[in-house]
């Protein structure tokens, strides 16, 4: 099963280029452009990065990171969740640069190999900045009442959070 | 606002418990550490996030893309049978979610906010209607292929296989989007009952 996560990337990127040369496109054109547009975003991310990577840093040498795990702790371990991805599970729904400067420091810490480091980076890949979704859609269609929207989207984060434990667990 | 909220807790928290765990001294380190931490992961992951972002350009350039779109379309249709009475919002809805899919967040973000526009026109109400709700949870629960971000930050911190979560990924987006949406019926059910009542 893990196999296929390792094919994917080599597969897509050939299927994709060999049907663009089949169309016509000019494929090297297209990718130098797609590739200058990447560097925008990786430029994009880099000052929040600088502005919360430090804060982050810091929050693990002051010890606070240790302590809110060791508390969180039962908790977790009751829901199979590694406890040590308790600040990116906490996180990610409010801040989507503070989730990655998080889950980086739990890679860091633990290994990007490690379970924990996986989950991290499963629960990464599996869930949204809810919080700042919401502003966006809503305030931009002029919507006063969100209604039922935030609590479900909540319920979708915390699903997504538990099945990113449950299937790190058990395909690793 | 509510970022700076996060950063300032972030910094002052590490400051107050430090001082109370005796460990100030080590937090000038942290801190040189985590900014040029920020420089070496940006730059190791960027060779990444620019091959991908290459191939997306492909796959818009030569049709995938718009492929993709209206291959959602009839799934779409069945979720959303007020928006797809409207072929405008129906467009923009599949195209954010054909985009999501695909981690094209920049073009994710507009189409999505022409499509929840398009959803309030059709309600006509200022509180969000049950089609409005459902998109939205779509929106904040990812459903991605390729999470290339995620890889990326696990290849920079030095995994040798950093694209094996794909399926682990898969499945939990899956997951959790089929929550959001089944949490989002459910309460629809309530709230009408209480309308009604």
């Amino acid at each position: 099963m893990a196999d296929l996560g390792n094919i994917a990337v080599p597969l897509i990127l050939s299927v994709v280029i060999v049907w663009s040369m089949s169309r016509r496109e000019d494929v090297f054109g297209a990718m130098t452009l797609g590739a200058k547009n990447g560097l925008k975003t990786v430029l994009g991310i880099l000052p929040a990065l600088i502005a919360l990577l430090p804060g982050v840093y810091m929050l693990r040498a002051s010890g606070f990171i240790d302590a809110l795990t060791a508390l969180l702790e039962p908790v977790f371990s009751f829901l199979g969740i590694p406890s040590e991805t308790a600040p990116l599970v906490l996180l990610r729904p409010l801040s989507g640069s503070g989730a990655l400067a998080v889950a980086g420091e739990v890679m860091k810490s633990s290994g990007a190999d490690s379970l924990p480091g996986r989950t991290a980076a499963v629960m990464l890949g599996s869930t949204e900045t809810t919080f700042y979704v919401i502003a966006v859609y809503f305030g931009a269609a002029g919507i006063k009442k969100s209604r039922h929207a935030l609590p479900s989207a909540l319920i979708a984060d915390a699903a997504g959070f538990l099945a990113a434990a449950f299937f790190t667990r058990l395909l690793f | 606002m509510q970022f700076n909220i996060i950063i300032a807790a972030i910094y002052a928290i590490s400051f107050i418990y430090a001082l109370f765990s005796g460990r100030v001294s080590e937090l000038t380190t942290a801190a040189f550490e985590g900014a040029s931490g920020a420089v070496t992961l940006c730059f190791n992951m960027c060779g990444m996030i620019c091959l991908w972002s290459a191939c997306l350009e492909l796959m818009s350039r030569s049709g995938l893309s718009a492929k993709l779109s209206r291959l959602l379309r009839p799934l779409l249709g069945r979720l959303y049978p007020r928006a797809s009475r409207d072929p405008e919002t129906m467009e923009a809805l599949c195209a954010n979610v054909s985009a999501n899919f695909l981690g094209l967040g920049n073009a994710a973000t507009p189409a999505g906010i022409k499509a929840a526009q398009g959803m309030q026109r059709i309600s006509g109400k200022s509180s969000a209607g049950n089609e409005l709700c459902m998109f939205v949870v779509m929106n904040t629960a990812s459903i991605q292929l390729l999470p290339t971000t995620a890889a990326a930050l696990r290849a920079s911190y030095g995994s040798q296989t950093p694209f094996d979560i794909l399926p682990a990924v898969w499945l939990s987006s899956l997951l959790s989007v089929s929550a959001g949406l089944i949490a989002a019926k459910i309460f629809e059910r309530f709230s009408r009952r209480g309308r009604l009542g």
